[in-house]
């Protein structure tokens, strides 16, 4: 019922029925409006519940917004913000919210106690994924999710200031103020709508004014400060290393198009002050659950800030001071109290309502919702009528972030709360409530002066200032759980009562982490909120330990939900990984030759012709074009690396297992690198263009590696070379031109004619491409006489339409990784499929590259005797009649195909049509003795099994003549 | 005490009066045949098997906190046999078979749900080198499917095949793979060691180990010297600093490895699903929480608590992966001390102090081989050979380079990951 | 988590590549055995506390830097350039 008729008002909808609510205001105060109470069912006995809090700590009120694939589930009917079409539903309930099958678990609840389920559904074994399983998790779970892509915007921010304030109550504010007027950068966030914090429930006053009014002072004041950004609806959910801080901002509120829905922030600050106030906990009687049964402070909320009222006869139970504003407030705005319980005889309360002080609710009633509430008092026992319950159990300060690095909160007897432990969290302060700090007085100036002290520290002049405010005390006498029968309610979410608590210390569940763990109090959406203290004071009293000994389990990040779709924001589709595109990318794709991805980048995978039907068509003419004729493939995506300085030469010494600083200018040589622990990190070529001036090749897959690992020795392990390398691979387009016409084709791009003598095999230097100045390589990664050839990166794509252009007229044309790939095979090439991390130089056949005249990377493990000998499975050539596949394992040929017969795998397979066979590369058990041996292939996965006969890798051309003619 | 579901029944009717404590809390003896180090999963099965299997039952578990507390209660719960190199093939194919039968012999559901594991790949690369893990794991007598793209289809139609940065070349599903309910182990296991006469002993800290002439003697604690013939040290992330009581410099790295969880859902992820990209993998626990982790956090640690970069950089993979999931919200992180060995393979062997065992070098994947290496460590333990399927689990395998098993390839030393 | 560069100033962890225990600054000589090389490559002090570690400022500046920093509480405590270590 609403206590003034609104202005201005939207539709809306709760499973289907259209309502009217006020825009911005949350949909737990809409439906109140419409009299609405029975909202959600509990997680486990799917018990019928409604709203408790008016906040994000809700327990009760879960609801799903939206419907089709913007669907979004477990959303708080309490911030979520009531906008004109706005659908919700309830959720974890069938048929219907009022009639909810599942409901049935209620009557069984005597078999459902803490932990049943470890004790039971053990037989027959093959029951739990058959039927035990899919029961659980069908009635497991609140909402559902659409099953749909998510369609909405997402977004990731980066900010740094100075102060972050977090929390825009009286503390916050005050704060914000006292920082922001010294000139210090400052952040305020807070997850409300509106900055206010508990001042804009509250009927207070501050300066002798309205607090509200003094509210909107600050907040004009702030708003006209440069240094001050304001961040509403954002909650501050982490506190990390160094002054980081995450965020989440529902930026828009409701939904618009244009607009993210979310946005998370890292926030970088110099300091913190945490403002986060304090939470009301409930007090454990039975059937405490009941729709209309709420915390005292969210009754006020209701009725002071959105003008509804959450019943129209409201019993008060409460055992501290702060409950009897509730009281007042309703009594103010023309509400019925019915009662005023509080469980301390000494307790002082006045009032035109019943006043029960020493009393305590021991029953309630109403199903879906409360109708009435029966007390003990005075020895008696008393029924009160009433369709709303507004409790306090006391305060709990909001201390979660400042154990999320560690620190624990320390318990004060006083105020029978756990406050934080100053220094939890490096550089960040707290004050006001969540420092147990809780008349408003209080609050602005322990936050004024906390702030003025920060600001002076970073060397600004700061005044403490702070206004008149009610500095009412605050006296609390605990009462955590109701002596007596029944089910008390404590995790309101998980369904978990004070007997399963009991319970669980009673089966020696005695840690707090162990009853958390084996009854899931804590671990719902609200992470223990409201629970955690309650639940442990019961656990204290089960096992007859204190509070303080007993402890606390650890509030861990985030302080709210996150969507994972906010935290991975960007990342959808595309979005994860850069993409890299070769300068001959564009056309490369006119020719609709498929792209594949090579790391980041994007590779052709063929170039497809007319009548072909099957990749392998065209693989096979490409290969024939380069065994036959000319081929061009683009190679840029080669890590290139330049190297220069006076200790080039011994650098690469260093890094390669083999000689550099013999090699002459002008020439190439093949290198193998090894990492530290001796195996194979990668391989390549590098060229001598000068004295002092290298460039090195490394493979696509290990470019950044070799870079990171170059820097790395000259920084590190061998600071007293003079060299400088730098990453060119970005610069430089290159193109491998293979193929017996490769230097025909190379004529007719280059200023000068192609001299043998001057161009022999393994040479480099520059060159004039078409007036561009380039440099050419006479290296081949497909046994042909071949080249690379490259140019500023401008001119890629000009000189590949030039050289396939040409080519084609010379009855070749540009290949693909397919061809490559076959290309490299037949000669016995390795890549990352046989150097994949686990293999030597000694496995690779290479071992006597490895110079034993110098020291180099990875030479000292290398020789360690499990990385040498027989024992290994060294690199092979496999050929067969049939096809064969790569990853199958490798067996005598009358062996069973199982582990401890496995000899051997296959790294690389390829149909070849130079040589009309099928080829593998593998690793083989002792395999350079045993070339002409024929042994068996077995892929149980693929179901191949083949006779092949093991050979030297290199396949066609052994003595290398077209390479070098 | 029987669990059944006759007694939760007989229970239910009487107020659950005649629960027994699952374990005791008795005080620490002098003396004990051996003493365990360590009250996680690998240290609470240990005990298990030594009272089980070589009747050793005057033995103790000393745990520093609460038994359960380390990784085996804070872990993403996938259980798979699912390697490929010699040593380790054999280890988790013997571990996943005793989880098959591990409710049988604990009497203790520890919801072992085996909902398949599939393992996305990206590449023709990738595709053949989990061909090669496939074939390996059928050689070993474990299950594997290579499923193609539109297989992958079948079992996961929620993923995203049309946009993802890296497209969906298929998968290899482990049928026997899936999760259990982590906390359950470790309770299932201190039960049945309980019942066997095993001391669990909680808030009692190794201060000290021992020694006399090469021989351990014992260990001193914050509740008291205590004497033993034989020590088992079962610390995982703080198997550095206790080995250092023995004088041992260990090749081990503590690393901070992070895990996920959401709201409770309703069932969308039927299976353990792994991201071949990003080091992502994902399950859905029954009580409707996606649970999900990804790699660790890559700075040496023991904060057991992670960092923000690391966590985008999960729910990143996430959303490429499975846009499915992104309203899902994420109401937990929590961070681990993972024991890094340079191969990513574990230890399970003697020390050059006689009596003086160790058990460590999990890393990330721990929480599977709990049933496996509790039995193989208290064999060892208990008869001084090694279990065959844990053999090759020696400490001097980084000195020798021999039986190395780096799994990934990325290095058998720390600093290359 | 934020690392300091002595060329840079403190940026976001993102910008770094960890490589490991400050350890590989001192590389054994080639032929220095095999237990020099293992306790180099594999065994570790791993210390609860103070720890100098190597961090790359791969999207930075390119340094690479010791770090001393603690692993309990992930302080740093200082930030020198690698080629500037003491060998």
């Amino acid at each position: 019922m609403r206590l003034q008729a609104p202005e201005n008002t939207v539709t809306f909808t709760f499973d289907g029925r259209k309502l009217r609510g006020v825009p911005g205001e949350p949909v737990a105060a809409a439906l109140m409006a419409n009299d609405i109470k029975l909202v959600a069912r509990s997680f486990k006995y799917h018990r019928p519940r409604g709203v408790m809090s008016a906040g994000s700590e809700e327990q009760n009120a879960l609801v799903t917004v939206g419907s089709g694939p913007q669907a979004e589930p477990n959303v708080r009917a309490t911030t979520l913000e009531v906008s004109e079409g706005l659908e919700v539903f309830s959720q974890n309930a069938w048929p219907s919210l009022r009639y909810d099958v599942m409901a049935v678990n209620d009557l069984v609840s005597p078999f459902l106690a803490a932990g049943f389920y470890y004790k039971t559904f053990m037989w027959p074994r093959s029951f739990w994924e058959k039927l035990y399983e899919p029961v659980i998790r069908r009635a497991a779970g609140l909402g559902a999710l659409s099953g749909e892509t998510n369609p909405d915007k997402y977004e990731k921010a980066f900010a740094f200031c100075d102060v972050l304030v977090i929390g825009a109550g009286p503390a916050g504010l005050m704060a914000a103020l006292t920082a922001g007027r010294a000139g210090a950068d400052v952040i305020i966030a807070d997850e409300d709508t509106q900055m206010g914090g508990r001042l804009l429930r509250e009927q207070e006053q501050i300066d002798g004014q309205a607090a509200t009014t003094w509210v909107a002072d600050v907040l004009a004041e702030l708003d006209e400060m440069p240094n001050v950004r304001r961040m509403t609806r954002t909650t501050v959910t982490g506190a990390y290393d160094q002054g980081t801080y995450g965020a989440i901002e529902r930026v828009a509120g409701t939904r618009d198009a244009d607009m993210p829905l979310e946005c998370f922030w890292r926030i970088v600050t110099k300091h913190a002050i945490l403002c986060a106030g304090a939470l009301e906990r409930p007090i454990a009687f039975p059937n405490n659950d009941r729709p209309g049964i709420m915390m005292a402070s969210a009754v006020r909320a209701y009725v002071n800030r959105w003008g509804v009222a959450p019943g129209q006869r409201v019993a008060v139970f409460g055992n501290n001071d702060d409950a009897h504003r509730t009281a007042r407030d309703l009594v103010a705005a023309g509400i019925r109290v019915a009662a005023v319980i509080d469980s301390r005889a000494d307790a002082k309360v006045s009032g035109d309502f019943p006043i029960y002080t020493g009393a305590e609710v021991i029953a309630t009633k109403g199903r879906h919702a409360l109708q009435s509430l029966t007390i003990r008092h005075n020895g008696g026992v008393r029924t009160i009528l009433a369709d709303c319950l507004a409790i306090s159990g006391g305060w709990n300060p909001t201390v979660h972030l400042t154990c999320h690095m560690n620190g624990r909160p320390k318990w004060d007897e006083e105020i029978a709360s756990f406050v934080p432990t100053a220094g939890s969290i490096p550089a960040m302060e707290t004050a006001g409530a969540c420092n147990g700090t809780f008349s408003t007085a209080g609050c602005l100036a322990e936050a004024a002066s906390v702030a003025a002290s920060i600001a002076s520290d970073l060397g600004f002049e700061a005044e403490v200032k702070v206004p008149k405010a009610d500095d009412t005390a605050y006296a609390v006498t605990p009462l955590w759980a109701v002596p007596g029968k029944g089910r008390m309610w404590i995790d309101f979410q998980n369904d978990v009562h004070v007997k399963d608590i009991k319970l669980a210390a009673q089966e020696n569940f005695r840690s707090v982490e162990h009853m958390k763990r084996y009854t899931t109090q804590g671990m719902a959406p609200d992470q223990g909120k409201s629970s955690n203290v309650v639940a442990l004071a019961v656990l204290a009293d089960a096992t007859g330990r204190g509070i303080p000994e007993t402890g606390t389990t650890t509030f861990r990040p985030p302080y709210v939900p996150v969507s994972i779709a906010a935290m991975g924001a960007g990342s959808q589709g595309k979005g994860f990984a850069p993409e890299r595109f070769t300068t001959s990318h564009r056309a490369t794709v006119a020719r609709d030759a498929p792209m594949i991805e090579a790391g980041l980048w994007y590779r052709p995978s063929y170039f497809p012709q007319k009548g072909e039907t099957h990749w392998q068509q065209s693989c096979d003419r490409e290969v024939g074009y380069v065994r036959g004729a000319i081929g061009v493939c683009d190679v840029s995506t080669l890590g290139k690396i330049d190297i220069q300085g006076p200790d080039a030469a011994a650098l690469l010494d260093f890094v390669y297992t083999n000689t550099f600083s013999t090699l002459k200018l002008g020439r190439v040589r093949y290198g193998l690198m090894l990492r530290e622990d001796g195996h194979v990190l990668d391989d390549g070529t590098t060229a001598r263009f000068g004295e002092q001036h290298f460039v090195m090749t490394t493979t696509t897959a290990a470019a950044g590696l070799v870079m990171r690992h170059l820097e790395f020795v000259l920084q590190v392990l061998r600071p007293d070379f003079d060299a400088k390398v730098i990453s060119v691979t970005e610069q430089w387009a290159q193109f491998a031109v293979a193929g017996p016409r490769a230097r025909d084709l190379l004529n007719t791009v280059l200023d000068q004619e192609l001299d043998d003598t001057a161009w022999p095999f393994m040479s480099c230097g520059p060159v004039d491409v078409a007036g561009v100045q380039g440099r050419l390589f006479r290296i081949s990664f497909s046994g042909e006489h071949a080249y690379e050839i490259a140019v500023p990166s401008r001119y890629g794509e000009s000189l590949f339409r030039m050289l396939t252009a040409q080519a084609e007229v010379m009855g070749g044309g540009p290949y693909g990784m397919e061809a490559l790939n076959v290309l490299r095979i037949e000669k016995g090439f390795i890549t990352h499929a046989e150097i994949h991390g686990r293999t030597t130089a000694f496995d690779i056949g290479m071992g006597r590259m490895v110079s034993l005249k110098k020291d180099c990377v990875g030479q000292s493990a290398a020789a360690r005797p499990g990385l040498i000998g027989d024992h290994r499975q060294q690199l092979v050539g496999l050929r067969a009649k049939g096809a064969l596949s790569a990853g199958a394992h490798l067996f005598e040929k009358d062996a069973d195909a199982v582990r401890v017969n496995s000899q051997g795998y296959t790294t690389s397979v390829c149909y070849s049509p130079t040589l009309d066979t099928h080829l593998a590369l593998g690793f083989l058990e002792n395999g350079r003795a045993r070339h002409g041996d024929v042994i068996k292939l077995r892929d149980h996965l693929r179901d191949i099994t083949q006779e092949v006969e093991v050979c030297d890798p290199v396949f066609f051309d052994p003595t290398g003549g077209r390479a070098r003619g | 005490m029987g669990y059944s579901g006759f007694r939760v029944i007989k229970e239910g009717l009487f107020g659950q009066k005649g629960w027994k404590p699952v374990w005791r809390d008795p005080e620490p003896k002098a003396e004990y045949d051996a003493i365990i180090i360590g009250g996680g999963g690998h240290g609470l099965s240990t005990a298990f098997y030594l009272a089980k299997e070589h009747g050793m039952t005057n033995i103790a578990v000393l745990e520093k906190g609460y038994i359960g507390g380390g990784n085996v209660g804070r872990n993403t719960t996938i259980v798979r046999a699912n390697y490929f190199l010699p040593g380790n093939s054999e280890f988790y194919s013997y571990s996943l078979k005793m989880w098959e039968g591990m409710e049988r012999d604990l009497n203790y559901n520890v919801m072992h749900s085996q909902r398949g594991l599939i393992n996305l790949f990206h590449s023709d690369g990738q595709r053949d080198a989990f061909a090669r893990r496939g074939n390996a794991m059928i050689n070993q007598g474990d299950d594997a499917i290579l499923l193609d793209r539109d297989g992958v289809r079948e079992h996961l139609p929620y993923l995203d095949f049309d946009n993802v940065r890296f497209p969906i070349y298929g998968g290899l599903y482990h049928p026997r793979g899936g999760t259990a309910r982590h906390d359950a182990v470790a309770w299932g296991y201190a039960r049945g060691a309980d019942q066997r006469g095993v001391d669990i002993i909680q808030n009692c800290e190794v201060t000290g180990i021992d020694i006399e002439g090469g021989v351990v003697k014992g260990v001193q604690t914050t509740r008291g010297a205590i004497k033993a013939k034989k020590v088992g040290m079962v610390v995982a992330g703080r198997s550095g600093q206790v080995a250092e009581m023995a004088g041992m410099r260990l090749p081990i790295e503590s690393h901070v490895l992070q895990a996920f969880v959401t709201e409770g859902l309703k069932p969308i992820i039927d299976h353990v699903v792994s991201f071949g990209m990003g080091h992502f993998y994902i399950s859905q626990s029954d009580k409707g929480g996606l649970v999900f982790g990804g790699d660790i956090d890559f700075y040496a640690s023991y904060a057991a608590r992670g960092n923000l970069p690391m966590k985008e950089h999960v729910m990143d993979a996430a959303m490429t992966l499975m846009p499915v999931i992104g309203k899902a919200k994420v109401l937990r992180s929590w961070g681990g001390i993972m024991d890094m060995t340079p191969d990513g393979s574990p230890i399970i062997d003697k020390t050059p102090t006689e009596g003086l065992f160790i058990d460590c070098g999990w890393c990330y994947g721990g929480f599977k081989a709990v049933p496996g290496s509790g039995f193989s460590f208290a064999h060892l333990m208990a008869t001084g050979n090694h279990h065959e399927p844990a053999a090759k689990f020696r400490l001097d395998r980084f000195r020798s380079g021999v039986g190395l098993m780096d799994e990934e390839g990325t290095g058998s030393q720390h600093n290359l990951h | 988590m934020r690392i300091t560069c002595p060329n840079c100033g403190t940026r976001d962890r993102r910008e770094f590549y960890y490589q490991g225990d400050a350890i590989a600054v001192h590389r054994p000589d080639v032929d220095a055995g095999l237990d020099a090389w293992d306790d180099y490559l594999h065994n570790r002090d791993n210390p609860a506390g103070e720890t100098q570690d190597l961090w790359f400022h791969e999207a930075g500046c390119g340094a690479w830097v010791v770090v001393t920093r603690s692993t309990v509480t992930h302080h740093v405590q200082d930030a020198v350039l690698a080629e500037k270590v003491k060998r």
